[in-house]
């Protein structure tokens, strides 16, 4: 564990000297990060003749740039990373060191939070001037969404790595994550808020993992809940992340022993 | 010409045989592309839940636009985009020189080089939504509606090709954005909506532009009958116009590549 602690600031270094060097691919891929803003276009439209449900025009404003932070902030990669490496066979080196291969690649993508920072900062800026008044006031709900923004950068990187392990044992593990995010774009609120949601499907979205990811982290910024709701929900998302951790540790373990390196 | 339909079979059949391999790749990726179709509609739905209209345009209206969108995505998902990932790909190895060095027109030989034929499902489901708009609107279109909207929809294809044949030329001055038909593909998503329902700057911006008005809308409004001769002709026209840019543009590019290899 001290020598986890010892070895991860550099793995981070190094993760974000990677990142600045692909800083032309990076600023792209995080400008493709555009749905909330197309979202937000039909519902601007729709609220021009008054509020639906409790979103004015600017709450539908407030709404969907902070979906955009939340997706900028916490972003992963690591399915595509893994997927590739299994079918290249470099993840045989990757097994070779000491060092957990979820672990590295953990510590990439922790090390382009600062860059994805950088991309984000406009945003914040438009969403502090358009949406001021739509924002939480409780200093609470700010700090609580530290932790909510981790939790929910750790749920999406768990779920890939999940998805990424079982490319050890059939190829198309990519397609996988491909339905897991159409089913997460809309049942985490990211298309439309889950309180626009008709009956049963909102139902469905409240007790799924899913509005963990997104939905949850964009409410305390609008500060939707009161201090022991808030607290409830964050218990309810690191139960989840447990899960998803014990999942990820089972997934990894009984992958490796199907795998065989592809040598030659 | 008679050579260059030839060329342009030939590849067809290479790529679709190629694709065709791969059953299961078949069956999944088809089945991921109908719930994509879903997750495309949902918005929309929830929307209309809470409004009978939306700028002016209604339901089953804003369907038919939703249906030429999801169409057009298949089509540029489908085949543009991956193949011009290859030739993205062609320049970042060098090999683009063996491309080059074929007898035939280097244009037409990446155009279609790599198909996705799953992505029929997406034509298939523009074809069930637009049957849905039309059984709620009361009526089909007539024959001049449908022939306009045909005319309006190869107009539409050609744009987006030309976009695509755009943003690769990119990739031979700047081989370092090779995913800047990403970012293509994710502007494109603004096509799914009409687009009168932007103001001011941004409805000058995609109509102008970056002609997403004219990949969906305008058909969509053909189909609806509700197009002016006058527009389009207007669009028939910059369809061309753009086209023409597109393929000096390329054809300059390509002139400036340079091997990587050796």
């Amino acid at each position: 564990m001290t020598r986890l602690l010892r070895l991860y600031p550099q793995l981070l270094r190094t993760g974000f000297a990677e990142a600045v060097a692909y800083r032309a691919e990076f600023l792209i891929w995080m400008f493709s990060t555009n749905m909330p803003l197309v979202m937000l276009a039909i519902w601007a439209a729709a609220a021009r003749s008054g509020p639906v449900g409790a979103y004015t025009q600017q709450g539908f404003a407030a709404y969907y740039l902070a979906a955009l932070l939340v997706r900028l902030m916490t972003g992963a990669w690591v399915v595509w990373e893994m997927t590739m490496e299994i079918r290249q066979g470099t993840l045989a080196l990757r097994l070779l060191r000491p060092l957990h291969p979820l672990v590295q690649w953990s510590a990439d993508n922790i090390a382009a939070i600062p860059m994805r920072g950088i991309v984000a900062m406009p945003v914040i800026a438009i969403l502090l001037y358009v949406a001021r008044a739509e924002l939480a006031h409780d200093w609470f709900s700010w700090l609580l969404l530290c932790p909510a923004l981790l939790g929910a950068w750790l749920l999406y990187f768990l779920v890939q790595a999940i998805i990424g392990t079982m490319a050890l044992r059939f190829e198309s593990a990519a397609s996988l994550f491909d339905a897991w995010l159409g089913f997460s774009n809309v049942l985490s609120g990211y298309l439309v808020p889950l309180d626009l949601f008709p009956g049963a499907i909102r139902r469905l979205a409240l007790v799924l993992p899913f509005r963990f990811q997104l939905s949850f982290p964009v409410e305390l910024m609008l500060g939707r809940w009161s201090r022991t709701e808030a607290l409830e929900l964050l218990a309810a998302q690191w139960a989840y992340l447990l899960l998803f951790m014990l999942a990820t540790r089972v997934a990894w373990r009984s992958g490796l022993r199907h795998y065989a390196a592809y040598g030659g | 010409m008679m050579r260059a339909l030839r060329v342009v079979r030939a590849q067809l059949r290479a790529s679709i045989a190629i694709a065709l391999q791969y059953r299961l790749e078949f069956a999944v990726e088809g089945g991921l592309a109908l719930l994509w179709v879903g997750v495309t509609l949902f918005p929309l739905i929830v929307v209309f839940g809470n409004r009978p209209e939306v700028a002016g345009w209604t339901f089953p209206e804003m369907l038919v636009v939703l249906g030429w969108f999801v169409a057009l995505k298949g089509v540029l998902e489908g085949t543009l985009s991956p193949s011009l990932m290859q030739v993205v790909e062609h320049v970042r190895k060098g090999t683009l020189d063996f491309v080059l060095l074929k007898p035939a027109d280097a244009q037409l030989l990446v155009s279609l080089s790599k198909i996705e034929p799953w992505r029929l499902i997406d034509l298939a489901a523009a074809g069930a939504i637009f049957a849905i708009a039309f059984r709620r609107i009361g009526h089909s279109p007539g024959a001049p509606e449908v022939l306009l909207a045909a005319v309006l929809l190869c107009a539409a294809t050609l744009v987006l090709y030309s976009i695509a044949i755009l943003v690769v030329s990119v990739a031979f001055v700047a081989v370092r954005v090779d995913n800047l038909l990403y970012l293509f593909q994710s502007i494109f998503d603004v096509a799914r909506w009409p687009s009168t329902i932007f103001r001011g700057l941004l409805s000058v911006l995609f109509t102008f532009v970056l002609p997403l008005a004219l990949m969906t809308t305008y058909p969509a409004l053909a189909l609806l009958g509700k197009l002016t001769i006058g527009t389009a002709a207007g669009a028939l026209l910059g369809t061309l116009l753009f086209a023409a840019v597109a393929r000096a543009i390329w054809l300059a590019s390509i002139r400036r590549y340079t091997s990587a290899s050796s």
